[in-house]
């Protein structure tokens, strides 16, 4: 049990940096992003592409990096790749969802048309690279560390937190002492009043979306790195992200952040009653008991 | 191809586009009439199929059991089966609506979302229920044996017509009654429509639920004309997605948009098969997915120029109203 709470931990930072951008992109823009599990996908992929292909082009070698399973490839496969898909949902928000703000299409729509989106960036995945499963370096070994408890543990899940809880100690000081991430709260809390103050609220929405397609980027390296690279992956992170940020209050980053370590860890140690492909459907049933019991959240006080 | 051939094509086509209209006319309740915005229809689309083929087939017996695994097999006859598949499905868009429906509208996405992907799993995964992923096969056909089975098509896609202009019939009554505009006005604005003493989650409720109904018959009909259904065929992209490009292609809100939309869309769908043929060989076995890309930019055009779709809606609300 305290091992699969381990795991649980390790796989909860990733659902938390996924459910960090979806709260975010909820809380500021205001809908439901169908794709942000496909930009964790992308994410894992453009940085195959980087380590595979591209710096092997450029002539990097790959070699070892301390006792991890990825070479030093992907030391700057990471920054590009969070930078490229940040890139990719600014441009979806450009040639999308910019022009419904300004029909001034309802919620519902803007939701519908990032559905469109997910399945546009799943098909440009599949066409590329495939629906076979890949990893960033195949035939590796993984061997893992003895801890206490019993606990058996992998150096690469380790470096998993420590990147995860190291990102968002990164946003919560973006957040809290720069003036564009004040403006950002600022407009997350009321947007009318925002612009009344003279922010300029489209400038806004554009580093919201980098911010959240670079961190989703990042959970989809570290899944990939931690699991392997699938099509559905993203998909099939949906369910735990959205239950990940209503469980922690849409709009609220730090209950994001608890939510996907609650719902990583019911997710790992289901695996003990339950048969690990239902990891979706445990998600999906705390989010049932949240919405009946406490559909704002655990932070949520005030009307949503 | 020769003549016969081209004709049992385009029955067979016909026969999948009816299907898929029941879908959309099912949707279009939900969406279209009320503004729910169910992003599950591949779980009704499943649950409906398995409803009707456990009611119509008979439990396997015998060293055939040894191999199959169902928990209950009825052997009723496919009406049986249709009706049943409608129960089931009202009864889990029932379920469905307790927690969401007095939520923001997105919560009700999340959760069907959430049902389909459930449902799907829980095939797959509890051989004891339905044989698990190599799913149920034999299922009886209607009117079996009136011709022969070569052409049998011709009788099913008359079944399926019947059907669907049964459906289209009971809706278009729905929505031009009272009920219906009580189902309008929540959707253009629940504070007013709640403000005239209006009980906003009993009307979204039998909207819900009448909508999966529907869909419960397309899952039927869909598993009678296969005969063969397993847990892989309801996908989200087959199952949920191609049929909301269908709607808001066809124009929600609007019944015969919806028919016409299933239609065309599925038109381009296979059409774009024989385009993909042109392809060179390399690219030929990720063709779908070319075509789903297709499919999915489609959909955001129609989003930003012409969300009302080809037919937009009917403004006339009753019979008793002038043109």
């Amino acid at each position: 049990m305290p091992e699969l709470i381990t795991y649980g931990i390790v796989l909860g930072s990733i659902i938390a940096l996924g459910a960090i951008g979806l709260t975010l992109v909820y809380g500021i823009i205001r809908f439901a992003n169908f794709a942000h599990g496909d930009l964790m996908s992308a994410g894992a992929y453009v940085a195959l592409f980087v380590v595979t292909d591209f710096l092997a082009w450029v002539g990097i070698p790959d070699t070892n990096f301390g006792p991890f399973s990825f070479g030093w490839r992907m030391l700057i496969a990471f920054p590009i790749s969070m930078v490229a898909v940040a890139c990719v949902a600014i441009i979806f928000d450009r040639i999308l969802y910019r022009k419904l703000r300004s029909k001034g299409s309802g919620a519902v729509i803007f939701a519908m048309s990032s559905l469109g989106a997910a399945f546009i960036l799943r098909m440009v995945i599949l066409i590329v690279w495939g629906a076979d499963s890949l990893f960033y370096r195949p035939g590796m070994l993984r061997p893992a560390m003895d801890l206490p408890l019993g606990i058996k543990i992998r150096p690469d899940q380790v470096l998993i937190v420590i990147i995860a809880f190291s990102l968002i100690i990164f946003l919560h000081l973006f957040l809290q002492s720069t003036k564009m991430g004040k403006a950002m709260r600022a407009t997350a809390d009321n947007m009318q009043l925002a612009l009344v103050s003279g922010i300029d609220t489209e400038r806004i929405i554009i580093w919201t979306w980098g911010i959240g397609g670079a961190l989703a980027a990042a959970g989809g390296i570290l899944y990939g790195i931690d699991v392997q690279l699938q099509p559905s992956m993203g998909w099939n992170f949906l369910i735990p992200l959205f239950a990940a940020a209503i469980l922690g209050t849409i709009g609220n980053i730090y209950g994001a952040l608890l939510g996907g370590l609650i719902i990583g860890v019911a997710q790992q140690v289901s695996t003990a009653f339950l048969m690990p492909t239902y990891k979706p459907a445990v998600a999906f049933i705390i989010m049932i008991i949240i919405l009946l019991v406490r559909p704002r959240g655990i932070f949520g006080g005030k009307s949503a | 191809m020769e003549l016969g051939g081209f004709i049992a094509y385009l029955v067979s086509l016909a026969i999948m586009a009816s299907i898929y209209a029941v879908f959309c006319l099912g949707l279009n309740i939900q969406w279209g009439y009320t503004g729910l915005f169910n992003i599950g229809i591949a779980g009704f689309f499943c649950v409906g199929a398995y409803t009707s083929a456990m009611l119509t087939t008979p439990k396997p017996t015998g060293i055939y059991a040894q191999y199959v695994n169902q928990i209950f097999g009825l052997n009723l006859p496919f009406v049986v089966g249709l009706l049943g598949a409608a129960a089931v499905c009202g009864i889990i868009g029932f379920l469905i609506g307790i927690p969401t429906l007095k939520l923001r509208e997105d919560y009700l996405a999340i959760a069907t979302l959430g049902i389909a992907e459930t449902f799907r799993l829980i095939f797959n995964n509890e051989h004891w229920l339905a044989n698990g992923p190599r799913g149920l096969m034999g299922l009886p056909q209607p009117l079996q044996g009136i011709v022969s089975a070569k052409h049998y098509n011709y009788i099913y896609l008359i079944v399926v017509v019947i059907i669907m202009l049964f459906i289209y019939l009971l809706i278009e009554r729905a929505i031009r009654s009272p009920w219906g505009r009580v189902l309008r006005a929540i959707r253009e604005d629940e504070i007013s429509a709640s403000m005239s003493g209006k009980d906003i989650f009993h009307f979204k409720m039998q909207s819900l639920i009448f909508g999966s109904m529907v869909m419960g018959v397309g899952g039927a009909l869909y598993a009678h004309y296969t005969k063969s259904i397993s847990p892989d065929v309801f996908t989200p992209l087959y199952g949920t997605f191609i049929i909301w490009v269908m709607l808001m292609a066809g124009g929600s809100g609007n019944n015969k948009g919806a028919i016409l939309g299933a239609y065309v869309i599925w038109g381009i769908w296979i059409g774009t098969s024989f385009m993909t043929d042109l392809l060179p060989y390399t690219l030929k076995a990720r063709a779908p997915y070319i075509r789903f890309l297709l499919i999915g930019i489609l959909l955001e055009i129609i989003l930003i120029y012409r969300p009302q779709g080809m037919l937009g809606e009917e403004k006339r609300v009753s019979k008793l109203l002038e043109e």
